[in-house]
């Protein structure tokens, strides 16, 4: 590339940058999605006084996939996440957003805001708020304390909210305390806190725990819904509920002492010896 | 959204500034002494004082019944203004003193030629008055960066808070760090070269301390109805699910806890002048856990509880000790303990609808 080039490339970027909406970020860099990869776990370790919670784990989930996690009790489904979210440093490996964002290199925050959204096994809200309270903070907007100050929603974030509102079927609770909700209200409420930070890549730790059959139904449903446009990562233990979820035809990973034990279609994972031995026939 | 104030909320912000711009001084210097409305100077100051605890409980309301991040070193951010302002109040002196010297007597009973370095600009109200925002703003900003970058919460952070003004009361024991060891600073003369002693100097400093309060309580009030505080609070109820929303809860527990800091200082500079004197007790671990009890006693989380809880516990405290003196901390303990078990969201949740859990 000549200087010339360098050089108008340079202002093109800067126009451009003046161009886009100033939000304020940690990173200049947004994650890049062409090669279909929307998140890549190389041989990720982590142990824990000795005990390895996680041995050379590797994952891959495309841009748009719906994947389901199973295992036992220990397999550790959850350390991964805490991996993936910057909640725990692995001891080795890679973790990769996109094709460039390298996650082990972030914080908490900041992995939030590039696009990396996650639901707690508990259901997590702030209690004392209000459901539209609840919304409003997860909304997509400058996290800074000055903007948080002078913060106004405009007419479109109010849309916005509302029609969040609707999909998790709180609209009716909009004031109520988050506190008061049912369990599997709060559920809903804390997924649709995610969906309001329109995160690239959902993590969801058990999200039909304690819900009734109907609501896991539904919940079923939403999930569907947003597949394509999002990519989703569900760790349950509901068979029922990774069944609807994969169709029939969608991989499923089946973890095992902190590394990955098989993966495939539910019912060829279901045949597989090995995880017949170590999780379904327990 | 939520607005400032409501209506109501008005009426009572002007009835209450009315009350102590035009009723206090009304009663105490035009109404005549013999008067049953008469307000004694003794109450002028009485009401000054408690003013001055009432702007603590409200700064530690934001930290602890907003934020939920409890401080029980909060008397320190209170000691350091008062430090602050008495410093300037020990060189208006001047030449009255005992030993009839620039300086301020304590430093000539211990034969100090010159002020040490930390009195350079004690000469100037303006310089003060800088350093009793300063002084307590820094030390809790500083103190706040390492403890929130830390994660050090809950029950871990309070006793810290503790060890940090017991600390700081030790040090300010001695008669090195130069404040006047356990005596502190006393005997004042005069603010601005006006003398303290009189009743209009007693009803202004009054005046000022309840527009003071009034002023932080309307801007508190802006930042618990912004977004700001909806996210302070969320800190309070699920601070890890506020992390994975994208929000930095270090910025913001640190704004609120330097904001809360320098309140507290403000007030003591505003007490200081007003009750003659200030020693290393200010920091004492009871004095900053009696701030705690105002606020819980009030009714957390709600601004004006415990504003409330800061007059209510004092004015009985004044009472008592004149009636029962030697009941009062059993009293005071007994109280704690009734609105914990009986008013979990204190005097004021007596009086509110139980909309909110």
């Amino acid at each position: 590339m000549t200087p010339d080039l360098m050089e108008a490339g340079a202002r093109t970027r800067a126009e451009h940058d003046a161009k886009a909406k100033p939000v304020r970020r940690f990173i200049a860099d947004e994650p890049y999605f062409g090669q279909g990869v929307a998140l890549y776990v190389e041989d990720i370790s982590v142990s824990f006084d000795g005990f390895k919670a996680l041995n050379a784990l590797s994952l891959a989930i495309d841009v748009g996939e719906l994947r389901c996690i199973i295992g036992p009790n220990g397999a550790g489904k959850t350390t991964m996440m805490d991996c993936i979210t910057g909640k725990t440093r692995p001891d080795a490996g890679k973790v990769f957003f996109g094709s460039n964002i390298d996650l082990l290199g972030l914080t908490e925050p900041q992995i939030a805001q590039i696009g990396v959204g996650r639901k707690f096994q508990k259901p997590t809200v702030y209690e004392q708020l209000t459901v539209f309270e609840n919304l409003e903070l997860a909304l997509k907007a400058d996290r800074g304390v000055r903007a948080a100050l002078f913060h106004r929603l405009n007419g479109e974030q109010r849309d916005r909210i509302a029609e969040v509102l609707l999909l998790i079927h709180l609209k009716e609770e909009v004031q109520r305390t988050a506190g008061l909700l049912s369990h599997g209200q709060k559920q809903w409420l804390e997924i649709g806190m995610l969906l309001m930070q329109d995160p690239r890549l959902l993590l969801l730790d058990e999200p039909v725990a304690g819900m009734t059959d109907e609501e896991t139904e539904r919940t079923a449903e939403l999930f569907l819904s947003l597949e394509g446009k999002h990519s989703l990562v569900v760790v349950e233990h509901d068979m029922k509920f990774v069944h609807q979820l994969t169709e029939g035809r969608k991989t499923v990973t089946v973890l095992h002492e902190g590394s990955v034990l098989a993966e495939g279609l539910l019912s060829e994972v279901q045949a597989n010896e090995k995880v017949v031995e170590v999780y379904l026939g327990r | 959204m939520t607005k400032l104030l409501g209506p109501k909320g008005w009426a009572a912000l002007l009835a209450a500034s009315l009350t102590v711009v035009v009723l206090i001084p009304l009663l105490n210097l035009v109404v005549p002494a013999g008067s049953v409305f008469h307000l004694s100077d003794f109450y002028v100051s009485l009401i000054g004082k408690i003013l001055c605890y009432a702007i603590c409980a409200l700064a530690m309301d934001l930290i602890w019944g907003y934020t939920g991040i409890l401080s029980l070193g909060h008397g320190l951010f209170f000691a350091l203004g008062g430090y602050g302002m008495g410093m300037y109040l020990m060189r208006q002196i001047g030449l009255e003193g005992n030993y009839k010297s620039e300086l301020p007597d304590f430093m000539v009973f211990l034969n100090w030629k010159e002020l040490p370095w930390h009195w350079m600009v004690s000469d100037s109200f303006f310089a003060q008055m800088l350093l009793v925002v300063g002084v307590p703003g820094l030390l809790a900003f500083v103190f706040g960066y390492f403890a929130f970058r830390s994660r050090i919460k809950g029950v871990y952070f309070s006793i810290i808070t503790q060890a940090l003004t017991f600390a700081a009361m030790l040090l300010f024991f001695r008669n090195e760090t130069g404040f006047g060891g356990n005596n502190g600073f006393t005997d004042f003369k005069r603010i601005l070269d006006i003398p303290l002693g009189t009743p209009g100097m007693r009803v202004a400093l009054c005046v000022i301390t309840g527009a003071v309060l009034i002023g932080f309580f309307l801007m508190a009030r802006a930042i618990v109805t912004s977004k700001y505080g909806r996210v302070l609070q969320a800190i309070r109820d699920a601070e890890t699910r506020v992390m994975f929303t994208g929000y930095n809860p270090l910025v913001y527990k640190l704004s609120i806890w330097t904001l809360s800091a320098v309140m507290c200082g403000v007030a003591g500079a505003l007490y200081v002048p007003q009750v003659g004197i200030i020693n290393p007790g200010e920091m004492s671990p009871a004095a900053s856990i009696e701030i705690a009890i105002w606020a819980a006693v009030g009714g957390r989380a709600t601004l004006i509880g415990p504003i409330v809880g800061a007059v209510f516990v004092n004015g009985a405290k004044s009472w008592f000790t004149v009636a029962f003196p030697e009941y009062w901390l059993f009293f005071l303990g007994a109280l704690f303990i009734a609105v914990t078990l009986f008013l979990p969201h204190g005097i004021v949740g007596l009086f509110r609808g139980k909309d909110r859990a």
